[in-house]
Parts: structure tokens; C-alpha cells; sequence
């Protein structure tokens, strides 16, 4: 059982590799920020699995911070860099 | 192996599935918007589903509240980011994608 959750946390890291591609294409701000929402939602589940796979219940608590994280991230990016200043071309 | 490892087994690998649809969205999809539909969604229900999973096999309710809470805060975070990021990509005038 352990063996399928670390499986499955092993995929979805594949997953967040290929959302890097994202990050580098662009073509604005806001798609490469939403590779990093993707990064906050995944990753809480990796470690909600590694957590359960690997029986390190610890790990759950780190999970709470990454989607607390996450969502300050968001906020702050739209309320200093993409709601105001700055052009979405060449960035 | 029992009902209930299956159960878990059954619903975290189809929380798998929707991360996996999730991504393939936001790298295939034409504009920022269509991106976060596909997103959002997408990776709420695999995170969703995955908790379930997981939370079929906890010793206590302690444990299957922490994963509760998790999922409510990422929803919560989610729905708030990606109306946010919609709301202020369309005042800067990024046009909807509409089908050639």
C-alpha cells in the first residue's frame, strides 16, 4: 500500500516537472504564476502522500504551510506586480 | 488487501488522474484563462479525491480533520487566486481566447 502512495507522489513530481515548461513559455506573468499555484497544489498532496507512504505524520503539518503559503504567494503577486506598473510583454 | 485499502487505492489514484489532466490543461490550453479553469478545477478535485483517499486509512478523526482542513484551506486559496488573477488579467486588457 505504502509502495502505491510513494508511486503515485513520484508521478505527480513528474507532473510539476513538466508544469516548469509553463515557467519558461510564458508568455506572461500571470501563466507563469499559475505554474506556481499548480506547484502549491501538488505539492501538498506529495507530501499529504509521502506523509502517509512513508509514515511520517509530521510531514501533514508542512502540508499546512505550503497551502497557506501558496495563497499568500497568489496575493501578493497580484497586488504588487500584475494589478499595477509594469507591462506584460517583456517580463 | 482490504475493501477498504482498495477504496483508498481506487480514489487516490483517480486523484492522480485529475493532477494529470490539470497539468496537461494548463501546458495545452490557449490563453491565461482557459489556463486557470483548467487549473483550479482540475487540481482541487485531485487534491480532493487524494484526501479521501487518505483519510479512509487514518487511525484517528485528529488526522482526518488535519486532512480536512488542508483540502478546505487549498480550495479556499485556489477559488480566491484564481478570481483574483482573472479579475486583473482581463483590466489589463489580456482578450479571452474565442475559437478561430
Amino acid at each position: 500500500m505504502s509502495t502505491l502512495f510513494i508511486a503515485v507522489a513520484v508521478f505527480l513530481l513528474l507532473n510539476l516537472a513538466a508544469g516548469l515548461w509553463r515557467v519558461m513559455q510564458g508568455p506572461t506573468a500571470a501563466d507563469r504564476m499559475l505554474a506556481a499555484q499548480l506547484f502549491g497544489t501538488t505539492a501538498v498532496a506529495v507530501l499529504l502522500l509521502l506523509a502517509e507512504g512513508m509514515g511520517e505524520p509530521p510531514l501533514r503539518d508542512i502540508a499546512l504551510v505550503f497551502a497557506f503559503l501558496a495563497a499568500v504567494a497568489a496575493v501578493a503577486f497580484v497586488q504588487r506586480i500584475w494589478s499595477r506598473g509594469g507591462s506584460h510583454d517583456d517580463d | 488487501m482490504t475493501m477498504i485499502d482498495l477504496l483508498s487505492a481506487f480514489l487516490v489514484l483517480a486523484g492522480a488522474g485529475f493532477f494529470f489532466a490539470g497539468t496537461v490543461g494548463m501546458l495545452r490550453f490557449p490563453d491565461v484563462f482557459s489556463r486557470l479553469h483548467a487549473l483550479t478545477k482540475g487540481d482541487n478535485v485531485g487534491l480532493g479525491l487524494t484526501v479521501l483517499g487518505l483519510a479512509l486509512r487514518a487511525d484517528s478523526f485528529a488526522v482526518v480533520g488535519k486532512l480536512v482542513m488542508v483540502w478546505m484551506l487549498v480550495l479556499l486559496a485556489g477559488a480566491t487566486a484564481s478570481h483574483l488573477i482573472a479579475r486583473s488579467s482581463l483590466r489589463r486588457g489580456i482578450k479571452p481566447w474565442t475559437a478561430p
